[in-house]
Formats: structure tokens, C-alpha cells, sequence
């Protein structure tokens, strides 16, 4: 592994450690009773701080799951080189499209997405 | 076939947080899908909530925050082998990651049932 990826796996774990720590406490508390889409959706809805937490953790998702992914490979298969790098790279970006979309689809309100 | 080296606390910490790792790199974009389904109305989250409300789908949950709590555990202990000045006991270190997985797995199984 680079330097340059070592220090982004560990410093992206920093960051999710207490990021998941705090999502792991939300989902004990969410569960509690049954989950509906209304009470998930009151508490994100237009909830900046919520928004924010999840926009950061994503993008730190983004860049630790790929590079995870990258150690195991390399040591367990083998499979190495530019190919690899580049279905990673291609793995994060859809991570980041796709957590990107999950974030905004229970923050915005209603009337912003269907008018 | 396993060698003696491979039943050492180390080298199970370091397999269990692969395989959790491995976990959740295939959990999230389908945990990515299903909430981007809230694009779509309540409606359609609400739907989606219901279908997968089964026992096989709590287990698999149940698995997965397993999953998780290892994860961020073992990582912890990671990250502290690597930037902290401790030696480590292994089997102490990691009996208390699984200890403290396993509690926030059963927290987890207890808030669901």
C-alpha cells in the first residue's frame, strides 16, 4: 500500500470511528418499536446537522471501504495492478453517487422533490 | 487446514475484521438503494420497511451491525497498535472488542424483538 492510501485508510477510520459510533447508537434508538418511514423521516427531514453528519460520512465511507477493499484483494487473490485500481476508484465514486443520493432523499422536504 | 499460528487472538482479529469488512462494503449500496427509495414518497419507503420486515431479514440486520460493531472495534484496536505508545495484550484486546460487539449486537436484538 502507498503512503498516500495508508494515511487515507487511517485517517478516514479516525473520522468513522466516532461516525460510527453516533450511527450505531441512532440505529438502537430507531429500532425501537418498529421502524415506519414517518418517524425515520420526521427526525432527517430538513435536519441540517443530520445532513452534514451524513454527507461527511459517506465521503469518509468513500475513501476507507475502497482501499479496505484493495488490502484484501491484493493479500487473497491475485489480482493486482492498474485494473484493480481502477474498479476500486469506480466502487468509491459509486459509494459516494450513491450515498450522496441516500442523504439528500431523507433530508429534503417533499415540496422540493415533487413540487 | 489451519496452522497453530492461524488460532492465535491476533490472527482471528485480523480475519474477523476482513470478513466484516467484506460485509459491509456488499450491505452498502443496497442500504444506499433502499433509503434513497424515500425519493420516491413515504409511501414508497413505508413499503419497503414492510416487505423486509421479516425474521430472515431482523437476522440478516442482526448480522450486519454485528458486523459493524467488530468492525469499529477492531479498527480501534487498530488504530491504537499503530499510533498509540501501548504493548498491547492480545488476548485481552481482543477478548474486550468481541465482548463489546457482541453487547451492542444483543442491545440491537433487544430493541427489534
Amino acid at each position: 500500500m502507498t503512503a498516500i492510501l495508508f494515511l487515507a485508510q487511517r485517517a478516514s477510520a479516525m473520522v468513522l470511528a466516532l461516525f460510527v459510533s453516533v450511527h450505531l447508537a441512532t440505529i438502537i434508538y430507531a429500532v425501537r418499536g418498529g421502524l415506519t418511514a414517518g418517524e425515520v423521516l420526521a427526525r432527517t427531514r430538513e435536519n441540517h446537522l443530520f445532513f452534514a453528519f451524513y454527507l461527511l460520512f459517506v465521503l469518509a465511507v468513500s475513501v476507507h471501504a475502497p482501499i479496505g477493499l484493495r488490502n484484501v484483494i491484493h493479500e487473497w487473490t491475485p489480482w493486482q495492478g492498474r485494473s484493480l485500481d481502477v474498479v476500486l476508484a469506480l466502487f468509491s465514486l459509486m459509494l459516494l453517487v450513491m450515498g450522496v443520493r441516500a442523504a439528500v432523499a431523507v433530508y429534503l422536504p417533499p415540496e422540493v422533490m415533487f413540487g | 487446514m489451519m496452522r497453530a499460528s492461524n488460532s492465535q487472538p491476533g490472527f482471528v482479529a485480523a480475519l474477523l475484521h476482513r470478513l466484516a469488512g467484506i460485509a459491509l462494503a456488499v450491505f452498502l449500496p443496497l442500504h444506499f438503494w433502499a433509503l434513497s427509495g424515500a425519493l420516491n414518497g413515504a409511501d414508497f419507503l413505508d413499503k419497503f420497511l414492510k416487505v423486509t420486515d421479516t425474521p430472515l431479514v431482523k437476522c440478516v440486520e442482526l448480522g450486519i451491525v454485528l458486523a459493524l460493531a467488530l468492525h469499529l472495534m477492531l479498527g480501534l484496536r487498530v488504530l491504537a497498535i499503530e499510533f498509540l505508545p501501548v504493548r498491547e495484550r492480545t488476548r485481552v484486546a481482543v477478548s474486550i472488542c468481541l465482548a463489546a460487539a457482541f453487547a451492542v449486537g444483543l442491545v440491537f436484538l433487544l430493541n427489534v424483538v
